[in-house]
């Protein structure tokens, strides 16, 4: 391989690219769709002795995320991946394993949450860990999958962070689609990232050690859930410091927000991960019409990067922040995070708009942005604006007419 | 060749779990892991499932000398994987020296080993895991206040199969039979022990210490509190489980089963059944005839096979 080579690659082989240039020891897995090709990829490169080390096929998420605890708990570098109901049925053990304070990336392939069951992508899955104490990277682009697995290893197992990594990127939108990504050198990357020692006790026999005893007595219980939003919290230094070392070495440089035609922006979109390449592509369109539109685009979730998120929005006045996730009878899971993060600060936008779009693999269409600025230009105070409209209306009235015909019933 | 015991001071002396717990006096189960762990040594690491050994270690105390990591109700076997397979890897890249290696051991109550974790157990037999499995059995979920299990004997009372003048026997159900679930997949060695039988269970763990593979361990966990009996009395509960036949002390290995203790003359089981709260109601305020003597039956039809 040249250095800066190039391949046309999926989301899901940027993924295990990624943990194939971290020289990761172990992997258990178990499969669920959109996230299949990252396994399926890595079970063929231990098999043929391309990584070294174990692949483990193993019973449920839940199992899964025990496994990968456990084993980064007795000294070796891991990863695994999951996705959506997988989520759900591991969350017992993400929040057992980050409370464990082990180190170790996981990649969600984000994917809607039943019911009605589907295939495709929102953020439901991924916003449920939210408040388990790891770390959330989240990618826009093939290329950020890669180079989040690298940060992200070298963030969970510094001293001052050692927790769990999730790399965040879309179902079928990023997973399936191939983009040119730059593939570092191995040498360099074993120079960014070297073989994995830990720093942390380890299970072995000459250090026997007792992990995630019980406690009883709710200060206790406090000490360790406020070292661990301690660690959370520290995580964003070593972002910052991480990042920077890795643009020392392959030239690209992330903070934990993006900025997109900020500058001068009169109407702001918060978004993240595939969807704000869309966003990026309506703040074109809408600048060509003279509409000064920008967009604040999230790497970081968990530490929410507040002053980041500040220093951007501060001085904007309209601001519209697009949820693919939705939390019924409040809306956006992100809004009122955004919105709180400005709070006490002065210059503070004047007006915020929460939108919930690409629920299920839903497109968020150009003409969305567009009515999402009508919304921002009123001075109506309203309530979270659904990206629905009138033609989904009648797709979704066409097959419920079907579903009624067939049952011999009649449309209401 | 693997040295047997053939009196309780052959035993060795060494201690694994120092005294203070905060376990229940009288805990057939403590007792069991204690004589368990003389045999396994302190190169153990255990993963505990949520039940009442969670508070074996309650930080900052641990009585282990041995290594310690409280897992969820379903997770101790898949934890157990992740730390084989850890270890494995370092052993094999050679960055763990051997003398390093531990053997790694599973806790968990009948509750877990019957409901929630079997399922991850049953795919770890499939996977031929390399791990010891201890189950402490006391017959019910014993941490949240004795309720019902899936190995709650027939015609006992819990406090969610109480005995009422519609279900006067209690639990309807017989205890699921955990030793031929795991005998199915074929692992390398099953015994059931008894903290009443100490020679017996150390030669066992003794024996099962040489192999590699799944090997299980189910063992009969007398619990003063849930059962309702005196701390002081849980060797003679313990003894007449044994003696009446209820708790076959035997073992799997290399597809025989063999009792390894044979109550000689079985006592009837009221023996066992009148000493202990959870079973008062099979004889006050009225003797509960049927229900007794279908226990005894089931007893019986169980040494048929054997006698």
């Amino acid at each position: 391989m040249n250095k800066h080579s190039k391949m046309m690659l999926t989301g899901n082989k940027a993924a295990a690219w990624g943990v194939r240039l971290a020289q990761v020891d172990y992997v258990p897995a178990f499969p669920i769709t959109p996230q299949t090709e990252i396994v399926e990829t890595l079970a063929q490169w231990f098999s043929d002795g391309t990584l070294t080390g174990k692949y483990t096929n193993m019973d449920s998420e839940h199992s899964m995320f025990m496994a990968a605890g456990a084993a980064a708990a007795t000294g070796v570098r891991v990863f695994t991946a999951s996705s959506s109901q997988g989520i759900l049925h591991g969350m017992e053990a993400l929040y057992t394993i980050a409370g464990w304070r082990v180190p170790l990336v996981m990649v969600n392939v984000s994917r809607a949450l039943a019911t009605p069951i589907t295939l495709e992508p929102d953020h439901n899955d991924v916003m449920s860990t939210r408040d388990c104490g790891m770390v959330q990277l989240h990618a826009e682009t093939c290329q950020e999958v890669l180079d989040f697995i690298l940060i992200g290893h070298r963030i969970a197992e510094h001293p001052q962070v050692a927790l769990p990594v999730l790399v965040n990127m879309d179902g079928f939108y990023l997973s399936f689609t191939r983009e040119p990504v730059v593939l570092p050198e191995p040498s360099e990357v074993a120079r960014f990232l070297p073989p994995y020692k830990s720093e942390q006790p380890v299970f072995k026999a000459s250090q026997p050690m007792a992990r995630a005893s019980a406690v009883f007595g709710g200060a206790t219980y406090s000490y360790f859930k406020i070292q661990q939003d301690l660690a959370v919290r520290q995580a964003e230094t070593v972002f910052h410091e991480v990042s920077e070392e890795f643009a020392q070495y392959f030239g690209r440089n992330y903070g934990p927000v993006e900025n997109f035609m900020m500058d001068d922006a009169e109407f702001v979109f918060v978004m993240s991960n595939s969807f704000a390449t869309k966003g990026k592509a309506a703040v074109l369109e809408l600048r060509k019409q003279g509409i000064k539109a920008g967009l604040l685009k999230l790497r970081l979730i968990r530490p929410f990067p507040t002053q980041a998120i500040a220093d951007s929005l501060l001085g904007h006045h309209k601001v519209a922040v697009i949820d693919q996730n939705l939390s019924p009878g409040m809306g956006g899971i992100l809004f009122p995070e955004i919105v709180t993060s400005l709070y006490s600060r002065i210059n503070r936008p004047e007006k915020f708009l929460s939108v919930i779009g690409g629920l299920g693999g839903k497109d968020i269409l150009k003409e969305d942005f567009f009515s999402i600025v009508e919304h921002l230009r009123s001075d109506k105070s309203e309530g979270p604006l659904f990206l629905y409209n009138d033609d989904d209306l009648k797709q979704f009235k066409k097959v419920s007419h079907i579903a009624l015909a067939e049952k011999g019933g009649s449309e209401s | 060749m693997i040295k047997t015991h053939k009196r309780v001071s052959d035993l060795h002396p060494e201690e694994i779990i120092t005294p203070g717990t905060g376990l229940c006096a009288g805990c057939g189960g403590l007792e069991g892991l204690r004589l368990a762990l003389k045999e396994l040594g302190k190169d153990v690491v255990i993963c505990n499932a949520a039940g009442c050994f969670t508070l074996l270690s309650v930080y900052p105390f641990t009585p282990l000398q041995g290594s310690w990591l409280y897992t969820t109700m379903g997770g101790p076997v898949p934890a157990a994987q992740g730390i084989r397979d850890a270890l494995d890897v370092q052993l094999k890249k050679g960055k763990l020296p051997s003398q390093e290696n531990l053997q790694v051991l599973v806790v968990a109550g009948d509750g877990s080993s019957n409901d929630i974790g079997l399922g991850p157990t049953s795919a770890a037999l499939h996977r031929k895991l390399d791990f010891i499995y201890f189950c402490y059995d006391n017959e019910a979920y014993g941490n949240t206040g004795f309720q019902l299990s899936a190995a709650s004997p027939f015609g006992s009372s819990t406090q969610t199969s109480p005995s009422t003048h519609e279900h006067p026997a209690g639990a309807e159900k017989m205890k699921k039979n955990l030793f031929d679930i795991w005998k199915a997949q074929d692992p390398t060695y099953i015994a059931t022990v008894s903290p009443r039988e100490p020679i017996d269970l150390s030669n066992k763990f003794a024996k099962a210490k040489t192999m590699s593979g799944p090997r299980m361990f189910i063992c009969m966990s007398p619990c003063p509190t849930g059962w309702g009996f005196d701390p002081k009395d849980a060797h003679v509960i313990a003894k007449l489980a044994v003696d009446t036949g209820i708790f076959p002390i035997k073992e799997y290995f290399e597809g025989k089963v063999v009792h390894t203790k044979r109550p000689r003359k079985r006592l009837p089981v009221e023996k066992f059944l009148e000493r202990q709260k959870r079973f008062s109601h099979l004889f006050y305020p009225e003797r509960c005839e049927d229900v007794i003597s279908q226990i005894q039956k089931n007893v019986d039809d169980y040494w048929s096979h054997f006698e």
